[in-house]
C-alpha cells in the first residue's frame, strides 16, 4: 500500500491576543490509500486542527504535508482552493448544506467548479443521491429534511466529485444513535466497495469502531495507533 | 451561467428584506426614468423646435403689448421670409375652469409661418372672409363637440368689447391639425383685424410677433437687427428663437433640470446605503455558507464575484423593473395629455442601467471584500 497522506514533523501554533498557543508538536503520520481512519481525543487535543491540515484548510507552522503527491504545505491560497475542489470532499458535523439550494442543488455545489455539461453534472448528482438511498428527495431543501437525511446530501455532496480523499469532522455529533449507524454503514460501505480513504475525526468510541485504523491524540502528540481487522 | 441558481438563491435568502430592498430600488428608478424621462422629454422637444423662427416680444414682458406698427418694419427686414402674430385672448368656454388657450392672429401670414400645420385651403380662405371667424384644432373641437359653423361663445378675463361683454362670439370656419408643434401649441384663433377692432382698449396692440426666416443661420444677425430697430423707442422688443423662447418659458415654472437631478441624487444617495446594509446584512449572516463554499474549493475571488454578481442582480433587476414601469406611466393617457407625445428616450434607461451598476459595484464591494477575506477555520468555527 502506498501513503496517500504524509506528515513530517508537523508542528501547528497559534496567536492567541499575545499567547501563543501551539497545536500540534512535530506530528509525524501516514495514512495508506483505501484506509478509515478514525481521528480521537479530547477536545483541545488537536484533532480538528490535523484534519484541517490534512483537507488543505489550513497551513503547518512548521513541517512537511504530502496529499495526493503534493506538497500542500508550499501552496498558495488560490493553489489550495483548485487542489481541494480536485482532491478532498468535506463532511461536517452541523452537515452545512446551504438552506436555500434543494438537496440536487447542493450536491451539484462542487460540480460547478468542473468544466462538466450541465446533463453530466446532473447524472452525476443523481447518481451520488442514490449512492446515499436519496434519490427521492433530491427535490427537498435541507429544511424539509431530518438530520440524518441531510447528512447523507452532504455525503452525497462529499463523494460526487470523486475526490481522493473525505474528511469527516465528528459526522455524527449532531445525530441520534440510529441515524449514526445509519451514515457509519454509509461511511464504511464506501471505504470498502468505492476504496474511498477517510479520515474522520470523532468523540464517539461507537463511530471509531467502524474505521480500520484508530488514532488518538493527546496535547498536540500522537500517543496510541491502533490498526483494525477488516 | 451557471452560478445564476447559486446567486439568485442566495438573493432570496431573506425574502421580504429582498422585496422590501427591490421594491425601494424599484420606486427609486421609477422616480429617476420619471424624471429624467420629463427632463430629456424637453430637453428632446427643444432640440426639435425650429431654428428658423423667431418670437419678439416687449422686452419688459412676454404680457406687455407692442405696437401693430412694428410688423411692417420687421417684414422689411432683409432675411425675413413671413411675419405674423399672436395677441393673447386668454379665453374659456362656459366656465373659467374650461380654459381655451386662445389668440388674436392673422391666418394667413400664421399658416406661412407655421408650416406644418394641417389645414385645408377653403378654411383660411373661409377665415379671411369673415370677421368674427375661428379657427380650431381638431382636438379642441373634439373636446367640446364643435363643428364647422357652429357659433361658440368664448369668455375672456381680461377683453371687454364694445359692447360691454366679456363673452365673445365666434363663428367656427375651420378646424386645423398642429400636432407637429405639439401639445402646448395654441388650439383656438381669431382674427386680429375683428379683435383689435371690438375691444374697449389696449388697441393696436399684440403680444408676440412670430417671423420666419428665410436662412435659420441668420438669426442671430436678424434677431439683433430687429430688437436694434426698437432701441430706445417707446417699447423695446426683445427677441429669441423658438427654443430659447421655449426654456425662459419652461424657467418660469422652475428649473426642471436642476430639480430632477437634485431629487434623483438624493435618492440615489440613499439607495446606495440602503443596498450595502442589504448586503452586508446577508453576507454576515451567511458567513459559515461561504466558508463551506471555499471549502468545497471556491476560490476566494470567485466569492468575491458571486455576492458581487448577488449585488449587480438584486440592483440591474430592481432598476430594470423601476426603469420600465416609469416607461409605461409615459405611455398613459393622462400624462400623455399633461405633457403632450412624450416617451423615455432609450438612454435615459441606458443611464438607468449604468447607474445601477454603479450602485451595485459602491454597495456590493465592501461585503463581498469581506467574504473574499473570510477564513475558512475560523469562520467554520464561528469566530
Amino acid at each position: 500500500m502506498t501513503a496517500l497522506v504524509t506528515l513530517r514533523n508537523v508542528t501547528k501554533s497559534y496567536v492567541r491576543g499575545k499567547q501563543k498557543v501551539e497545536v500540534l508538536h512535530g506530528i509525524d503520520l501516514a495514512i495508506e490509500t483505501g484506509e478509515f481512519l478514525a481521528l480521537m481525543g479530547p477536545s483541545g487535543s488537536g484533532k480538528t486542527t490535523l484534519l484541517n491540515l490534512v483537507a488543505g484548510l489550513d497551513q503547518p507552522t512548521g513541517g512537511e504535508v504530502l496529499v495526493a503527491g503534493d506538497r500542500i504545505d508550499r501552496l498558495s491560497r488560490g493553489s489550495l482552493s483548485d487542489w481541494r475542489a480536485r482532491n478532498i470532499g468535506f463532511i461536517f458535523q452541523f452537515y452545512n448544506l446551504l438552506p436555500v439550494l434543494t438537496a440536487e442543488a447542493n450536491v451539484e455545489v462542487p460540480l460547478l467548479l468542473t468544466n462538466l455539461s450541465k446533463a453530466e453534472r446532473r447524472r452525476r448528482v443523481q447518481i451520488a443521491l442514490e449512492l446515499v438511498g436519496l434519490s427521492e428527495r433530491a427535490r427537498h431543501k435541507p429544511n424539509e429534511l431530518s438530520g440524518g437525511q441531510q447528512q447523507r446530501v452532504a455525503i452525497a455532496r462529499a463523494i460526487v466529485s470523486d475526490p481522493t480523499l473525505l474528511v469527516c469532522d465528528e459526522p455524527t455529533g449532531d445525530l441520534d444513535r440510529q441515524n449514526a449507524e445509519e451514515i457509519m454503514n454509509l461511511l464504511q460501505a464506501l471505504n470498502r466497495s468505492q476504496n474511498k480513504t477517510i479520515v474522520m475525526v470523532t468523540h464517539d468510541p461507537k463511530a471509531a469502531e467502524y474505521a480500520s485504523r484508530e488514532l488518538h491524540l493527546d496535547k498536540g502528540l500522537l500517543t496510541n495507533d491502533t490498526r483494525r481487522a477488516a | 451561467m451557471k452560478y445564476f441558481g447559486l446567486v439568485w438563491a442566495g438573493l432570496w435568502r431573506k425574502k421580504t428584506r429582498t422585496v422590501f430592498t427591490m421594491v425601494s430600488i424599484v420606486i427609486a428608478f421609477l422616480l429617476f426614468g420619471l424624471l429624467q424621462g420629463i427632463n430629456q422629454g424637453f430637453s428632446t422637444a427643444l432640440a426639435r423646435l425650429d431654428v428658423d423662427r423667431l418670437y419678439v416680444s416687449a422686452r419688459t414682458g412676454m404680457t406687455d403689448g407692442m405696437p401693430i406698427s412694428y410688423l411692417s418694419r420687421i417684414r422689411n427686414v432683409p432675411g425675413v421670409r413671413a411675419v405674423s402674430m399672436w395677441a393673447y385672448f386668454g379665453g374659456y368656454y362656459q366656465e373659467a375652469r374650461n380654459p381655451i388657450p386662445a389668440f388674436a392672429t392673422d391666418a394667413v401670414e400664421l399658416m406661412k409661418v407655421y408650416k406644418e400645420i394641417k389645414i385645408r385651403p377653403e378654411y383660411i380662405e373661409a377665415m379671411a372672409k369673415t370677421r368674427t371667424g375661428a379657427l380650431v384644432s381638431e382636438a379642441l373641437a373634439a373636446t367640446h363637440g364643435w363643428k364647422v359653423g357652429d357659433r361658440v361663445p368664448i369668455g375672456t378675463s381680461i377683453w371687454t368689447n364694445k359692447a360691454g361683454s366679456n363673452t365673445w362670439d365666434f363663428d367656427i370656419v375651420g378646424t386645423f391639425d398642429a400636432s407637429a408643434y405639439g401639445a402646448g401649441f395654441p388650439s383656438f384663433y381669431l382674427n386680429y383685424s375683428y379683435f383689435d377692432e371690438a375691444r374697449q382698449f389696449g388697441t393696436g396692440e399684440l403680444h408676440y410677433y412670430i417671423v420666419s426666416l428665410q436662412d435659420p443661420k441668420q438669426a442671430q444677425r436678424i434677431s439683433r437687427e430687429i430688437d436694434d430697430m426698437f432701441a430706445n423707442s417707446s417699447v423695446e422688443t426683445r427677441t429669441q428663437t423658438e427654443s430659447a423662447l421655449a426654456q425662459s418659458q419652461l424657467k418660469q415654472f422652475a428649473d426642471i433640470n436642476f430639480i430632477a437631478n437634485a431629487i434623483v441624487g438624493a435618492v440615489l444617495f440613499t439607495l446606495l446605503f440602503l443596498t450595502a446594509n442589504t448586503m452586508m446584512q446577508s453576507v454576515r449572516e451567511r458567513t459559515s455558507e461561504l466558508a463551506v463554499l471555499k471549502t468545497l474549493g471556491y476560490s476566494d475571488t470567485k466569492v468575491l464575484i458571486l455576492v458581487m454578481t448577488e449585488s449587480l442582480l438584486l440592483c440591474l433587476f430592481a432598476a430594470a423593473l423601476g426603469i420600465a414601469l416609469a416607461a409605461l406611466v409615459f405611455k398613459s393617457p393622462a400624462l400623455q395629455k399633461l405633457f403632450g407625445d412624450f416617451s423615455m428616450p432609450l438612454f435615459v434607461a441606458g443611464i438607468g442601467a449604468g447607474i445601477a451598476v454603479l450602485v451595485a459595484f459602491i454597495s456590493g464591494f465592501p461585503p463581498a471584500w469581506r467574504a473574499r477575506q473570510l477564513n475558512i477555520v475560523e469562520a467554520l468555527a464561528g469566530r
